[in-house]
């Protein structure tokens, strides 16, 4: 069976010999059209004058439009309608798209959008997490507050407290690939859009409304990106609509893509928040009351802001059972690039934030801070029944905004089951009844030797003046599902050839995550055959209509469990004509061969007689996730169907001169359920580790106190190079069975490994409090500056 | 200009290309050779990585910044060409494909290219070989896993024989018109070309130039690139001093001075990257006068001086003299570096370059001390510094205060406090004011302790 097999990604031999086409290197017709932004040097203001004469007169300019000239206001937002593709007047961050350049190549668009003048009066431009708190300049009219127990109270009983403060940078995506998309103009005002996304029926949602047609008039295509991460879930909708605006004026295919410059200054990034403690705590380190204060800094427009919030809420807990909590956040605006989802979409920064309070904890009490985890774990726990049973959902209606989008608004559901009482509950109410947390981190320390190398630490560290070492265990619970309950839905459409050969298609978009042959093996697994006689195709918003964005690690759980559910079917028609012909209902599909009681024909001799016979050999399928339910109001209610586990022993070396460091040892034990393909799924791991290892460490963004972006190329903004990675490297599969009822009983994997990358924050935190007798409070990322501060903490 | 190359073995003439065109932008653009990636369009991130072949061997180029007048004779090998002429996938190829080295396979073509140039120069240096080679995805462990896989096949047949069949180079171009560009063939006809020219924009390795047209779109008036100047590269060594040419490589001042200065040649390693530091020259990170070169403040330490000529005239400077102010040389209109000379010396230098990232970063601060010593006392400081002010420059405070004074942490601890009189360092992006500062004087620290034998460097700390 092709289940759970190690087999290459779908575009392995493409991607090496450099034939794996993207969409810039789709060939155009002749005549194609290139497109280019001109974009505000600054961050707030009114515009008083567009001088465009120069860039009108540069060679190649075939049209310049403006905001007036556009047919509508061709909004990009994917969700509050508040982004009009080109500034209407008010600027609002330095990048903002004011005019776009439509020319005859590339460069030419380029060259004549740097050739504006552009006057601007500037007002004073809210930047700072605290400027836009004093300002009140926030999204929702007040603060999301998610509690159970009762924090203040536990508080003021608590027998010792500590308050504390965390900034964490935002990250910038640094797919590999910039955005593009190219639009082609076809017959009767239709229009077919190639587009470098996650989300191809946003594109078609936006794209429609722009060009003033139905949505069945507009045909997006995604065969591949090279890197999403989040960065091309409502980001690619700016350039798709560019493209398709200009395509219908012109007549003429028109194409863009983003210059790194232009993509990092133009495009969203991970939410940097700041994240305020007051904690209570037994002197074992047991957690009796927790208040946690989220500042999340959104940039200037809604885009996925508030569920990005929603998550860092619910991963304010990861692994822990807390009693007593309370959790507000405050959503604020500011005059940067709108923040946007990236991997973990939130959770990650509400994880470091308990992560940091639970090695200040252990670093006030001296106790291991491993062992101060452990006992604030939730209880392993196994459910019996595999499903809980629930009413189905109730239909859930958007009254605003873009249902198909993770920034729409939920209605609020009339009631929340009860969880029983013997069962611990997150800080949102969910029972947590698929705990291995502890196992999982026992075997690890195992592996990792973790305790042993703890105390050579200590003894290595007393022996060095100038470089410190430390080491940190720390686990990940992610949970799984959209926190948007509709979303949680796929499609999938799947043909059958008179020879015996499969045409797959689903709602999933190929980003690098190994998404199309996960889902291949699914389909070869339900017909038996080998994974070969399966044929992927781009993603198609002509095929499999109204899907959600691939994120939120639902990529493989959704679409193949969709997949499965149309192979299923046309399996079935196939197994009713075989039965009636043989008079069995022994059928079994394997190895490429249909065995029917004691006779046996090819799938291809099968395929053929059922198409002879006037069988259906076509069927699309669906799926919907059972049992999630919650009001994110209130944050109450089931969100996730399930939990991905996993935890990271990470070993570091710092230099107390200068703070320079890295990361010695890695060991990782990881949750993926049974796997549906190992290889790809310890490649996420691996990739994941080293990318949230990135984000706390050399990935800083820097914005000048004008509020525009200085680290906007590779030249300025460091995401981990080779070397980067672990010298030693060792990464594992928790191999049991998710006891979800998933697709093969795997788990999803995009996201949940990013986190495991907090292991070096810690790491870092810990080899810092070898330095000096005091609190380093290290804050992210920990740059050598920022560690350097540390150590200068600790001796303070 | 018109130029003749070979690409995947095939011949290649153009007449009258644009001397600013890219590789890159000719190979996707009108060769349709798409498997070559755009990534970042600057040389930081590899996407674009081509293996260019030459008499002096085959190198891992980014052919992002690299204008097709550069290859004008050589051999381009992209990912198209390293499959065999059969079909069979290169080593490096497969490996890739076997350890799941691609994910996203965006940044694959590139890595593959820099893999068998590696391959083919048998490297194994793995991390440094391939520090000029980003990936999103994998985290690099399975794409390290391929290139140790490689590592053990052999080299293809149809790689092993490139450069020997380079077709005629077309003759250097000579400026036809006032404003054509030009291809001197000697450091002669370039005296006199620029002598004529001197607003001309010269090319060395293209490494800052090709950002001047990728990025910033600045009109560089008349050009002339000096690849053709063999008598501006090499080393030569001598009883008394290493002259290094102007055009010179980085790579090759690497593997030239590390038998001298092991701290330098440790340095160079983090300079750029391979296929950086494969283009770019020590001539033009002098010439360019940036603050944050890497070479001129452990040049400066070693005493270097350098060899300016403009027409038939030639002088000599120290090089801190050179650099005048932030954007200000002392070069005049129509002269150029010729060469840089290192005095012979016991090495006692160190080289300390602070970077975000340890790899492919430029430096906040990079640090270069080299002292003398009889017996126990301190009888001579040179000490430089990138990054703390708006040119390379000394520290002469700091120099002062710890000549005459014992080899103690104390007088390490006077210089460290004298260096504040020396620096007005800034902030930005990089690095803070305060934070340049402090670890410039924990620099002066840290040479005391790594000359007294203390573990210092947290690259040599293994697991």
């Amino acid at each position: 069976m092709s289940i759970a097999k190690p087999l290459p990604h779908d575009g392995a031999t493409l991607h090496v010999t450099g034939a794996a086409r993207y969409t810039d290197d789709i060939p155009t017709p002749p005549g194609t059209l290139h497109i280019a932004f001109g974009t505000s040097p600054v961050a707030a203001g009114n515009i008083t004058t567009m001088n465009l004469d120069a860039v009108k007169n540069a060679p190649g300019v075939v049209h310049v439009l403006t905001a007036t000239d556009l047919p509508n206001d061709c909004d990009v937002s994917p969700s509050a309608h508040d982004e009009p593709l080109l500034a209407t007047g008010t600027v609002h961050y330095a990048g903002q798209p004011l005019f776009l350049v439509i020319a005859t190549s590339h460069l030419a668009a380029r060259f004549a959008a740097r050739q504006a003048r552009v006057e601007i009066a500037e007002t004073s431009p809210v930047l700072t997490i605290e400027d836009a708190f004093a300002a009140d300049a926030r999204f929702e009219d007040s603060p999301r507050i998610y509690q159970k127990g009762d924090a203040s109270k536990g508080l003021q009983s608590a027998r010792q407290t500590l308050t504390g403060s965390l900034f964490m940078g935002g990250q910038e995506h640094f797919y590999l690939e910039g955005q593009a998309a190219l639009a082609l103009p076809q017959e009767g005002g239709d229009m077919t859009v190639h587009s470098s996304t996650q989300h191809p029926t946003e594109i078609q949602h936006k794209v429609a409304h722009a060009i003033g047609r139905p949505m069945h008039a507009v045909r997006v295509e995604t065969r591949r990106m090279g890197g999403g991460f989040g960065g091309k879930e409502s980001q690619g909708n700016a350039l798709a609509v560019a493209c398709a605006v200009a395509a219908q004026l012109t007549g003429k295919p028109c194409k863009i893509r983003y210059d790194r410059d232009d993509d990092m200054i133009i495009t969203g990034k991970r939410h940097d928040f700041r994240i305020d403690y007051k904690v209570g705590f037994e002197p074992d380190g047991r957690i009796t009351a927790l208040e946690v204060t989220h500042y999340t800094r959104c940039g200037w427009a809604q885009d996925l802001s508030l569920p990005v919030a929603d998550r860092a809420m619910l991963h304010a807990d990861n692994a822990y059972n807390l009693d007593n909590i309370r959790i507000t956040s405050h959503r604020l605006r500011t005059n940067m690039q709108s923040a946007t989802a990236f991997r973990g979409f939130g959770g990650p920064q509400g994880m470091v934030g308990i992560e940091k309070i639970m090695d200040h904890v252990a670093q006030t009490l001296k106790l291991d801070p491993l062992e101060v985890r452990r006992r604030n774990y939730y209880a392993d726990r196994m459910p019996e029944d595999t499903a809980p049973a629930t009413p189905e959902p109730r239909p859930v209606r958007n009254a605003k905004g873009d249902s198909a989008s993770r920034g729409a608004e939920a209605a609020r559901p009339d009631q929340i089951p009860t969880p029983p009482e013997d069962v611990q509950t997150t800080p949102y109410h969910q029972p947590v009844t698929d705990c291995i947390i502890n196992a999982l981190t026992d075997r690890l320390s195992q592996m990792a030797d973790y305790a042993a190398r703890r105390a050579a630490i200590a003894k290595w560290n007393a022996a060095q003046p100038i470089l410190k070492r430390g080491i940190a265990l720390t686990p990940v619970k992610f949970g799984i599902s959209f926190t948007l309950t509709h979303l949680n839905q796929a499609g999938a459409l799947v043909h059958v050839y008179q020879d015996g050969s499969i045409h797959l298609n689903h709602g999933g978009t190929e980003m690098g995550q190994g998404l199309f042959q996960k889902v291949a093996q699914v389909a070869a697994a339900r017909f038996g055959v080998p994974v070969e006689a399966i044929k992927i195709t781009a993603t198609d918003t002509a095929k499999v209509p109204n899907t959600s964005a691939t994120a939120a690690s639902s990529g493989s759980d959704l679409n193949g469990m969709a997949v499965k559910n149309a192979c299923d079917e046309i399996r079935k028609r196939m197994e009713e004509l075989l039965a009636e012909f043989y008079q069995t209902r022994d059928i079994t599909f394997a190895d490429g061969m249909v065995r029917i009681g004691s006779q046996e024909i090819t799938f291809a001799q099968a395929a053929t007689s059922a198409y002879e016979n006037r069988v259906s050999l076509s069927a699309t399928g669906f799926y919907k996730t059972p049992d999630i339910e919650w009001d994110r109001i209130a944050g109450k209610g089931r969100p996730f169907f399930y939990f991905a586990y996993g935890a990271a022993c990470t070993e570091v070396v710092l230099d107390t001169l200068t703070g320079e460091n890295r990361i010695l040892r890695t060991d990782i034990l990881h949750d993926a359920g049974t796997s549906l393909n190992p290889a790809i799924d310890i490649g996420q791991i691996e990739g994941g580790f080293v990318q949230g290892a990135g984000w706390l460490t050399t990935e800083e963004l820097v914005w000048d106190d004008k509020g525009v972006l200085r680290t906007h190329a590779p030249s300025t903004y460091k995401i981990p190079a080779c070397s980067d990675r672990p010298d030693v490297f060792n990464v594992a599969l928790w191999d049991q069975p998710n006891p979800a009822q998933t697709i093969y009983r795997s788990k999803a994997v995009g996201e949940p490994p990013f986190m495991l990358g907090i292991s070096a924050f810690s790491a870092l935190s810990d080899a810092v409090a070898a330095c000096g007798p005091g609190y380093g409070d290290l804050q992210a990322p920990a740059t050598a500056e920022a560690v350097l501060a540390a150590i200068g903490r600790t001796r303070a | 200009m018109d130029i003749t190359f070979l690409l995947n073995g095939e011949t290649v003439a153009l007449k009258g290309v644009s001397p600013t065109t890219t590789l890159l932008d000719w190979l996707r653009e009108d060769r349709h050779l798409t498997g070559t990636k755009e990534g970042c369009n600057e040389g930081d991130c590899g996407a674009c990585t081509v293996m260019v072949t030459d008499d002096s061997g085959s190198r891992a180029l980014n052919g992002c910044i690299l204008f097709l007048p550069q290859v004008n004779g050589t051999h381009v090998t992209t990912v198209e060409g390293l499959a065999a002429p059969d079909g069979k996938l290169h080593p490096a190829q497969q490996a890739m494909i076997d350890h799941h080295g691609s994910q996203c396979g965006f940044c694959t073509p590139g890595f593959v290219v820099s893999m068998a140039t590696a391959h083919l120069n048998g490297a194994t240096d793995h991390d440094t070989q391939l520090s000029g080679n980003l990936c999103r995805c994998t985290g690099y462990a399975p794409i390290i896993r391929a290139a140790e896989a490689t590592a053990s096949q052999p080299v293809p047949s149809h790689l092993l024989h490139l450069s020997s069949t380079i077709p005629g180079e077309s003759p250097p171009a000579t400026g036809a018109g006032p404003h054509s560009p030009v291809q001197p063939g000697s450091a002669d006809a370039l005296a006199a070309w620029y002598a004529q020219n001197p607003d001309a924009t010269l090319i060395a390795g293209a490494t800052d130039v090709g950002l001047w047209v990728t990025k910033q779109f600045r009109p560089l008036g008349p050009v002339a690139f000096l690849n053709r100047c063999a008598d501006l590269n090499g080393v030569t060594v001598t009883q008394d001093a290493l002259r290094i040419g102007a055009m010179t490589t980085l790579t090759e001042v690497e593997t030239a001075i590390a038998p001298y200065h092991p701290s330098f040649a440790a340095m160079i390693r983090r300079y750029g990257s391979v296929q950086v530091r494969n283009a770019a020259t020590i001539g033009g990170n002098i010439a360019n006068g940036s603050p944050i070169g890497d070479s001129p403040p452990a040049l400066i330490a070693l005493n270097a001086r350098l060899h300016l000529r403009h027409g038939d005239s030639r002088r000599s400077i120290p090089l801190e003299d050179f650099f005048i102010a932030y954007g200000k040389q002392d070069r005049a209109p129509g002269e150029f570096v010729e060469a840089i000379t290192v005095p012979r010396q016991p090495d006692s230098l160190r080289c300390y370059k602070l970077s975000k990232r340890f790899d492919q970063d430029i430096s906040a601060v990079c640090g270069c001390i080299s002292l003398t010593r009889e017996g126990g006392s301190i009888t001579g400081a040179r000490i430089a510094f990138g990054g703390m002010a708006g040119t390379p420059k000394r520290a002469a405070a700091a120099e002062a205060a710890l000549t005459g004074q014992p080899f103690t942490e104390d007088s390490f601890r006077a210089a460290m406090t004298a260096l504040q009189r020396d620096f007005e360092p800034l902030s930005d992006m990089r690095a803070s004011a305060a934070y340049r500062m402090q670890s410039a004087q924990n620099m002066l620290l840290r040479y005391f302790h790594d000359l007294s034998g203390t573990a210092t460097n947290v690259l040599e700390v293994t697991p």
